[in-house]
């Protein structure tokens, strides 16, 4: 279970508005999370991973206190270890495929089954410059993963895959999930990118 | 032609460049990290020698420097050592006038670099340490290298701190461009202009390497 209570002042163009959530996830759930431009999708995430600091708030996940404010808790991100996707990616530019993955573990087996899940391995000595946006965002995907999260944040994680490859990768990317009992948390903007894939919603519509 | 002082220039050049480099990357990336009034103005401090008469910057560095004041006569007293119209002296007073050129370009290209970068890092576990070596250093090494070509060169071009820290002692401090100036003042126009031509060839390939280099390799990482 993870516990999320949180409150973050924002900074928009229509003033000063404040994040607030308030939710309990179950352990190894499929959250999708969604709601309009601007509204603190991508700030939750980060809060979460321990990235960004909130005003306030606490988080709590399987039993360990990762944020309490007011006792003056906050893991670092190393601590937490959340996977996390970022939207642009964030891909080091000079290291290849395979050294992505091996920049976050030593697991050579599991670095293999991850290639090959994303259908990267014949493109394992490729730099992120000489990759598609589709490949780049799979690759983004697979390292997230490479350090076998327990929480794993996706952020807008499909949204430069073809139709056909995403139904595919999700088809994996959920047997991943579910052998290694990862709760996951995923941004989207596509209403239907995750039917029957998401146990749960959180909308973050701030006004 | 004594080549001597040439030789001595280089030296100095690649002592200061190679601090530089030791110093320069922690304080770049310590003030690529978030502003704070403090950080203003150190980075000010940095700055400094570029917009300040190098003499003025070498009238203050002799007066901390000699033996009768406060940090050269501490450094005399405890260690007994001398920087006025010295070699450590002149590599001391080098790596605080080429500082700009080596921390400015540093810290620039890391604030250009995705913040996302480290923070995807981070998330794998990563220590801050392990993030600049593997992640952030290797991404801005163009940069890094732009700025020790620059380091260099600036400190190739050195007259008026070097001549009021080392004075012209021959062998000691008696670098390229105080020779040059030592032989106009001595009439012999042919030995000025021998360090002349050499310090300018040097400087012009130093400076065309960095052009050439910056052309093909300097680019954004992301692009």
């Amino acid at each position: 279970m993870i516990t999320v209570d949180i409150e973050k002042k924002l900074r928009g163009y229509g003033g000063q508005q404040v994040l607030k959530i308030s939710s309990e996830f179950p352990h190894g759930s499929i959250t999708k999370i969604y709601g309009p431009s601007g509204a603190g999708k991508t700030t939750f995430l980060k809060i979460i991973a321990g990235l960004i600091e909130p005003e306030k708030g606490m988080i709590i996940s399987e039993g360990n206190t990762w944020l309490d404010t007011e006792a003056g808790i906050s893991l670092s991100p190393q601590k937490r270890k959340a996977g996390f996707v970022f939207q642009n990616y964030a891909l080091f530019p000079n290291m290849n495929i395979r050294q992505h993955l091996e920049y976050a573990t030593n697991d050579k087996q599991w670095i293999n089954r991850l290639l090959k899940t994303g259908k990267l391995d014949t493109l394992s000595t490729h730099k992120p410059e000489y990759l598609s946006g589709g490949q780049q965002q799979r690759l983004a995907i697979l390292r997230a993963l490479a350090i076998k999260p327990k929480l794993l944040l996706m952020d807008e994680p499909f949204s430069a895959l073809d139709p056909e490859m995403r139904l595919e990768l999700i088809k994996v990317l959920r047997d991943i999930w579910k052998e290694f009992g990862m709760t996951v948390f995923i941004v989207s903007h596509d209403q239907r990118e995750l039917d029957g894939i998401a146990e749960g919603e959180l909308l973050i519509n701030n006004p | 032609m004594d080549l001597t002082p040439v030789w001595l220039t280089l030296k100095l050049a690649g002592i200061t460049t190679l601090v530089l480099l030791l110093i320069g990357l922690p304080l770049a990336y310590w003030l690529s990290k978030g502003r704070s009034f403090g950080k203003i103005i150190l980075e000010a401090v940095i700055t400094m020698p570029l917009v300040l008469p190098p003499s003025v910057l070498g009238f203050y560095l002799l007066m901390a420097f000699s033996p009768q004041h406060g940090i050269g006569g501490w450094l005399q007293r405890v260690f007994n050592v001398q920087l006025v119209f010295s070699f450590q002296g002149l590599v001391l007073a080098s790596v605080i006038y080429s500082m700009p050129f080596m921390v400015g370009p540093i810290k620039s290209a890391l604030q250009q670099l995705p913040v996302s970068l480290a923070q995807a890092s981070y998330t794998l576990g990563k220590s801050e340490r392990q993030t600049f070596v593997h992640v952030l250093l290797p991404n801005i090494r163009a940069s890094v290298l732009t700025a020790a070509i620059l380091t260099f060169a600036h400190t190739l071009g050195e007259f008026g701190v070097v001549l009021m820290i080392g004075g012209n002692i021959p062998g000691v401090t008696r670098v390229a461009s105080i020779a040059v100036y030592d032989s106009v003042e001595n009439m012999d126009y042919h030995s000025a202009n021998a360090y002349s031509l050499t310090l300018f060839c040097i400087t012009f390939i130093m400076v065309v390497s960095v052009f050439v280099f910056n052309k093909y390799k300097a680019k954004s990482p992301l692009e």
